[in-house]
């Protein structure tokens, strides 16, 4: 039943449609009425910024399938061609393989600002949860889309990572040939992972960002102080320390974007391989199923796992170190989702928590860099042990939160947010 | 609120059984979009076994069969090759047990191999995939003492005769060797003793 109080515009075409179709009333819900926290800082950006890279990736991706064939016999010369022979085929391909590395880049530091502010914590789990939901399919996507120009390191990183569920007691074999639908990588898998990566992992990402962006609006954003802002209103019920999210936070958010572009422009037009990072160097030659790379890394955003995966170089209780690398990367990620019932402070922000917490998301911060970076270069003893110490630290920040956060002593937290 | 005439009970059981049909018509409906994932005939079909016939292999020969698009050897060791390699210290050798996964669980002990005199594995040397020549003999000293084995030109690995990989060497790991199973005087690469 449609709800008889819903805004409606007073007449004309809109009042046509607001008949028919809620249009006002999800215009003021959701920018206009939307009330967000007067007080969002610098860190506030990279959900808009995340949003408007999703739109990019979706629209350059749509374009370059257009150039390329998935076939083990044409993909590496299709890419090839969209790079030299199609107009302006470079510009498309690499605002996509470098807006991938921008994508995370952004992504990362839209999550360190839900770890810094709480933006977890009650009640907002769904949010966060959608969130990690969106990081888990985002990570499958760019890993099916790394396999697309069919290089050397597409190849053989795919080989690493579906031999990863090879690793699994019992089943693992015969999982791993079902992933490949073959006997190794081969043009069976470029096309499914081809499928996968326009048309499946797309629609679903789509719609966990409506969901998470649904739960966001309906309990409100968090921000920097970390203070539900709906608990101070005024007389007409709007919240006395929120501004309309249109037009503050649109006209706010086109700066941030514009700088964001005008960085993102610099990388694409001098740096779109980001120095081996962000397109590997063996991926400019066609996969050799015959030939393996000397050195084989997956690309940055993946390496803090991939380092975590390497770390553990020791059998236990009866388990395989390669299945346990496997189970410590998985491990990794999942823990992630039950962050919200870890959390036991009685403060959302880092502002108003005490040194354990501060101290505790420093650590894990440092740890999760050094684990990229040793995810990207060879392994050595050192460095494996180096690797060891800092997946001990990142699980210990999880699984010691309930401790440190309940035993340590917080600041009182104000009214009203601050500046 | 009165029932209306509405028999709860009856409902919740229609409900019921109307859910659990519908869930048994939802697998059954994943059956076959799950089941095409698999490998299709024709991947089946290039990816078959392959048969080697070895009866005319001389001792100490080799020969090269291919298997899914990679060479392997078959190779027919003598009982002195083969003390050559058994004889050989440990310490030489990166993984003399086989502990990494580059053999079929039944392959075990230094010689790598289901029955001592014949020894099969693929021809690729594990650090960038070129194929290492056949130096079985002491005479080739690829390197000091030599007891037989294969030398990699490319970047000079070298491996025993039962494919296990010296130390100090670029490849990581010992040769891999692929499932095979005898039939006569067959050799069936590709399938395991177990699966007939």
């Amino acid at each position: 039943m449609a709800n008889p109080n819903k805004a409606k515009a007073e007449s004309g075409i809109m009042r046509w449609v607001d008949d028919r179709f809620p249009a006002t009333q999800m215009i003021q819900d959701h920018l206009t009425k939307y009330y967000a926290p007067k007080n969002f800082n610098f860190f506030y950006i990279f959900g808009v910024l995340a949003l408007l890279m999703l739109v990019n990736q979706i629209l350059t991706g749509v374009w370059l399938t257009m150039s390329y064939n998935p076939s083990a016999e044409g993909a590496f010369a299709s890419v090839e061609y969209i790079m030299r022979d199609v107009e302006w085929g470079w510009l498309i391909r690499y605002m996509h393989s470098t807006g991938a590395s921008a994508f995370f880049v952004v992504i990362y530091l839209h999550m360190f600002r839900a770890l810094l502010y709480g933006s977890y914590k009650a009640p907002r789990e769904l949010v966060w949860i959608f969130g990690m939901a969106i990081y888990l399919l985002l990570m499958a996507e760019a890993f099916m889309g790394y396999l697309l120009p069919w290089g050397q390191m597409s190849y053989w990183g795919a080989q690493v990572i579906i031999s990863l569920f090879a690793t699994i007691p019992g089943i693992g074999p015969d999982l791993a040939q079902w992933i490949r639908g073959d006997f190794l990588i081969s043009g069976i898998t470029l096309n499914r992972f081809f499928a996968l990566h326009v048309v499946a992992l797309p629609i679903v990402i789509l719609a966990l960002v409506v969901l998470h962006i649904i739960a966001l609006h309906e309990v409100g954003s968090n921000n920097p102080d970390g203070i539900d802002i709906k608990e101070k209103k005024d007389e007409s019920g709007k919240p006395l320390d929120g501004i309309p999210f249109h037009p503050y936070y649109t006209v706010k958010d086109l700066v941030g974007i514009a700088v964001f572009l005008f960085v993102f422009a610099v990388v694409i037009f001098y740096f779109p391989e980001g120095g081996g990072y962000f397109l590997e160097r063996p991926n400019f030659e066609p996969a050799n199923p015959m030939v393996t790379p000397d050195h084989i890394a997956p690309v940055w955003y993946f390496t803090p796992f991939y380092a975590i995966l390497r770390a553990i170089t020791f059998d236990f209780l009866g388990l395989r170190a390669e299945f346990l690398g496997v189970l410590a990367m998985g491990g990794a990620i999942a823990i992630l989702f039950v962050l919200p019932w870890l959390d036991r402070s009685p403060v959302k922000s880092m502002r108003y928590k005490g040194w354990l917490s501060r101290i505790a998301l420093l650590l894990f911060a440092v740890s999760f860099v050094v684990l990229g970076v040793l995810g990207a270069i060879p392994a050595t003893p050192i460095r494996t042990l180096v690797a060891q110490i800092c997946t001990v630290i990142y699980f210990a920040f999880f699984l010691l939160m309930p401790l440190y956060t309940s035993m340590e002593k917080t600041k009182p937290v104000p009214e009203r947010v601050t500046g | 609120m009165a029932d209306n005439g509405v028999n709860k009970g009856r409902r919740r059981f229609l409900v019921g059984a109307t859910s659990v049909v519908g869930a048994v018509g939802a697998v059954g409906v994943a059956v076959p979009f799950v089941a095409s994932w698999q490998p299709s005939a024709r991947a089946v079909a290039a990816g078959a076994p392959v048969r080697a016939d070895f009866s005319k292999l001389e001792p100490g020969q080799r020969m090269t069969v291919e298997w899914r698009g990679r060479p392997v050897w078959i190779i027919n060791r003598t009982p002195e090759m083969n003390e050559r390699t058994e004889n050989l210290d440990p310490g030489r050798l990166s993984d003399p047990d086989s502990n990494e996964q580059q053999q079929p669980s039944y392959i075990t002990g230094p010689l790598r191999s289901i029955r001592p005199e014949i020894g099969v594995m693929i021809g690729i040397c594990t650090h960038l995939g070129c194929s290492p020549l056949y130096r079985p003999e002491p005479e080739a000293a690829v390197t000091d003492n030599w007891p037989g084995g294969f030398f990699c030109p490319c970047h000079g690995s070298y491996f025993d005769l039962a494919g296990r990989v010296f130390r100090n060497v670029p490849a990581p790991t010992n040769l891999e060797v692929p499932p095979y199973r005898f039939e006569e005087d067959d050799i069936i690469v590709g399938e395991d003793e177990e699966a007939v």
